[in-house]
């Protein structure tokens, strides 16, 4: 191990690691406790948060992350445990309360005013003062915004704006309403990676004005390029609370995991036949508007073709109309038969094996309410003959699923709802898997997985690779893209950008695709 | 009090034995408030409860009175209970009821010898019965195809339909039907007794139909593709189509069943019980059956022990109406009472309140 790291990854609980020893950290948590049910979703948890620095929450999913952070913004209740802000001990009993106190939360989903303008947004439900006069109002957000570099035009509707001016926009009215502890979700999911460079600019000249940060996050670069120091927790404990500079990324995965993996992904040679082909793909919502347009690629046997792009771009369209559940124009030839505009059904029913991992995996795909036997029959159930539904099959293949992928809890019949986000990808995944697909369409799969889940999924993929399947992978992470994947496409406002051999392209060179300049 | 705080949290689930003993306290709570209400209206409570359940179980007579309640109430929350499996909310049970009826006195009444030759009463009840069945389907689809294929609020459209359905019925008792014997009093005539189901152990046979569709449905949600789809549909559509289901289809096929079995619940109401048509057939039954079919949490076993005992209340409070004079909309809010506590009781079995003071630091509250 590392020199410098003051916990074991089996240790409990580590001695923290006082920066500042003479500082008063502004904000403290002793023994934060909440639970659900007979679920501890926090378990005693202690941490400091001095001004100055960047701190990242690093966590598996269900570790307690969020709760933690709903209980310092106000919107859950600890059970037990206290929380004191710049030495005193606060209640805080909702988010004004939080806000009376200086800690402002960055959502993942925007909570802004689409019609209104920037500065609307920010002054929204603010008591005027009196003798405030509108221009004295601007002349503080202006030199809030100069101050931290936040680059907004105050008069521009938020609805015109890109995903990354919202956030900014977000920050500012963060930033004006008193902040001093801001706490951001994920901010990069939904940026490009010269947005995310950006951000972290941002963030980097708050810490000098002396802000005191906390992000969340599941991407170790980030963690790696930002933070002074990252507490980690594992299954509602805190595990250690290391300095970035004294660690590394492995170590930080085994905290967070509890047990050592390997982060390297392979990328197995295969051998290659023409599979899939696809035309002049064009596809409009429901109200007209142009989603996908004349998006041409092919896809061999034995091959991932990643997909990259900002969320939005016209992934979930291309999937969706290869899957049968978007029409559209143009031609989808899958062993040079036409495909496109035909129900799941019609395309199932010509011997078509398709599987389809969509990105919202209870939205759609899976039935939340019901258990494992009853999604595993979703995909086959028709193919049984009489009007009666026979579970016998089901049942026995539900319990070989929960036990070759190791789905925890182990039992075939609980609704999957309850299962955490990974083990119902792994439902998902291991469903469609057992049909034996030759081509597989994936979105975002490993979204919202944890590090150690998401490594199982990639060689899942890279085993169906190997067997001969044609994979069409969506994903966000860059690094992950350039990985696993044989070639890459990247969509931009629902053009293609390009298509380029993931071996000799490099992630500025994708981010700026991602930004619709073409190669 | 600042540091007093009163919470909901989830129940992860609760033992069968712990429910059953918070529904029997949930009853004896609902007696006592209920004897409360009794004695302030100048009642002595126990003899009226006494009263409640000799009306009830007190003969043989009472007792078939109370079955003879609740058959084609357990029928109609049958039929609703299938559509909501799917998150259909069929509100439209009464007027199913009201077509069932209509198309069943139809044959009761004009078309009993049909061919030339004079049916047998079982076949008179059997196509009085298809009728009913055909014609509900027919009426359920309405709004179901409207909701499938414009996507229209089915809850709405049925709960409108039922004033359409009831009103056809008057219409007829004023006009075409109008029985010429009832000298100018506006009555549809009596069926003839082989238009009447016959009695089984002294009941009219409904409570056999009842219970041998509370078998059938059960099946029919639990082992057949087609309720495995219908419960697909109702919790996610999105998830329906992407498995290749006729997701609209599916609809149509669900609303058809489930106004088709309320609808022959309104032929064995008319058959079995007021043995004629009036406007008055479905009498509310199709509103209760929605309480009836929650209740039960869309189990067809458990709908049929609730109708029994929505039965029992109905019976009950009706017998001690006329014998000790209490007035009807007493004997109502005595009923209001009871269902008020056994309803929230199924509150607390899915939830647990926890009252505590704040939590000192460092320690736990529960």
């Amino acid at each position: 191990m590392k020199t410098g790291i003051t916990a074991t990854a089996n240790g409990l609980h580590s001695e923290s690691v006082r920066p500042f020893l003479d500082v008063t950290p502004v904000l403290e948590l002793k023994r934060l406790t909440k639970t659900f049910g007979s679920l501890t979703a926090c378990d005693a948890i202690d941490a400091e948060l001095y001004p100055g620095e960047i701190l990242t929450l690093l966590g598996e999913n269900g570790s307690g992350k969020t709760t933690l952070m709903n209980m310092i913004t106000g919107l859950y209740r600890p059970d037990s445990g206290a929380i004191f802000v710049n030495g005193k001990r606060e209640d805080i009993r909702t988010p004004n309360d939080a806000r009376r106190l200086g800690v402002g939360m960055i959502h993942q989903h925007f909570k802004l005013v689409e019609p209104f303008t920037a500065q609307e947004n920010i002054i929204l439900g603010l008591p005027r003062q009196r003798g405030q006069s509108s221009s004295m109002v601007r002349a503080d957000v202006r030199a809030l915004s100069e101050r931290y570099g936040l680059d907004v035009e105050l008069d521009r509707r938020v609805s015109d704006m890109s995903v990354s001016q919202k956030q900014t926009v977000e920050i500012l009215k963060v930033l004006y309403r008193g902040a001093n502890i801001l706490i951001l979700d994920e901010p990069t999911a939904v940026l490009t990676p010269q947005e995310a460079d950006r951000l972290f600019d941002i963030l980097r000249r708050m810490r000098e004005g002396g802000a005191a940060i906390i992000m969340i996050t599941h991407k170790l670069n980030e963690v790696m390029a930002l933070s002074d120091r990252v507490a980690i927790l594992r299954q509602g404990r805190h595990v250690a609370t290391v300095r970035k500079d004294q660690t590394t990324p492995e170590a930080l995965t085994e905290f967070m995991v509890g047990q050592k993996i390997s982060l390297n992904i392979e990328r197995p040679k295969t051998a290659r036949k023409p599979l899939l082909t696809v035309n002049n793909l064009t596809v409009r919502d429901a109200d007209g508007s142009l989603r996908l347009s004349d998006a041409s690629f092919s896809l061999e046997s034995g091959e991932i073709l990643g997909v990259a792009g900002v969320a939005g771009s016209g992934q979930k369209q291309l999937c969706e109309a290869i899957a049968g559940l978007t029409a559209g124009s143009g031609e989808i030839l899958l062993h040079g038969r036409n495909i496109a505009g035909q129900s799941p059904r019609r395309i199932y029913d010509q011997g078509v094996r398709l599987g389809f991992i969509p990105e919202d995996r209870l939205g759609m795909g899976l039935v939340g309410s019901m258990n494992v036997v009853d999604n595993l029959l979703l995909r086959d159930y028709r193919l049984q003959r009489g009007p009666f539904l026979r579970r016998s099959g089901a049942m026995k293949r539900a319990a070989d699923l929960v036990d070759r992928l190791s789905i925890i809890p182990p039992e075939p019949l609980r609704p999957v709802g309850r299962l955490s986000g990974g083990n119902l990808q792994k439902v998902l995944l291991g469903r469609e898997l057992m049909s034996k697909p030759e081509l597989l369409v994936t979105s975002y799969v490993v979204r919202g997985l944890d590090v150690h889940s998401s490594y199982v999924i990639y060689d899942l993929l890279n085993e169906q690779k190997r067997a001969g399947v044609g994979a069409l992978f969506v994903g966000e992470d860059l690094d992950v893209l350039l990985e696993l994947c044989d070639r890459i496409m990247v969509l931009c406002g629902g053009r293609v950008s390009g298509i380029v051999e993931a071996k000799d392209a490099t992630r500025e060179m994708i981010g700026l695709m991602m930004t619709g300049v073409s190669r | 009090m600042r540091n007093y705080s009163i919470r909901m949290a989830q129940r992860e689930s609760m033992s069968p034995l712990r429910a059953a003993g918070l529904r029997v306290l949930a009853l004896v709570l609902a007696l006592m408030t209920g004897g409360l209400f009794i004695r302030l209206i100048g009642f002595p409570p126990l003899t009226i409860y006494a009263g409640m359940l000799r009306g009830v179980f007190g003969t043989a007579i009472s007792v078939r009175e109370t079955i003879k309640l609740a058959a084609p109430l357990c029928v109609t929350a049958l039929g609703l209970a299938v559509a909501f499996r799917m998150r259909y909310w069929n509100i439209g049970g009464e007027g199913q009821m009201c077509v069932g009826a209509i198309a069943a006195t139809y044959f009761a009444l004009y078309h009993q010898n049909l061919f030339g030759a004079v049916w047998p009463r079982w076949l008179l009840l059997v196509v009085m019965a298809l009728a009913a069945i055909i014609a509900g389907a027919l009426w359920g689809l309405i709004p179901a195809w409207f909701n499938a294929r414009h996507g229209t609020n089915e809850t709405l459209f049925t709960l409108m339909l039922n004033y359409v359905a009831m009103y056809i019925i008057q219409y007829l008792r004023e006009g075409p039907w109008k029985n010429p014997r009832d000298m100018g009093y506006p009555k549809i005539a009596m069926f003839p007794i082989d238009a009447q189901l016959p009695k089984v152990l002294g009941v009219h046979a409904g409570w056999i139909i009842a219970l041998a569709l509370v078998v059938i449905v059960s099946l029919y949600i639990r082992y057949t593709k087609q309720g495995f789809e219908l419960a697909v549909v109702g919790a996610n559509p999105n998830t329906a189509r992407y498995a290749g289901m006729p997701v609209r289809r599916v609809i149509l096929r669900t609303a058809a069943i489930s106004a088709a079995l309320c609808a022959l619940a309104g032929m064995i109401k008319a058959s079995g019980a007021d043995r004629t048509l009036t406007d008055g057939v479905a009498g509310g039954i199709g509103f209760t059956a929605i309480t009836v079919s929650w209740l039960a949490n869309l189990s067809p076993p458990a709908i049929a022990v609730v109708a029994f005992l929505f039965g029992v209340l109905e019976k009950g409070a009706g017998y001690v109406q006329s014998t000790y004079r209490i007035s009807a909309s007493a004997a109502g809010v005595l009923q209001g009472v009871i269902l008020f506590f056994v309803l929230g009781s199924e509150f607390f079995t899915r939830y647990r309140i926890i009252i505590g003071r704040e939590s000192a630091y460092g320690e736990h509250s529960a």
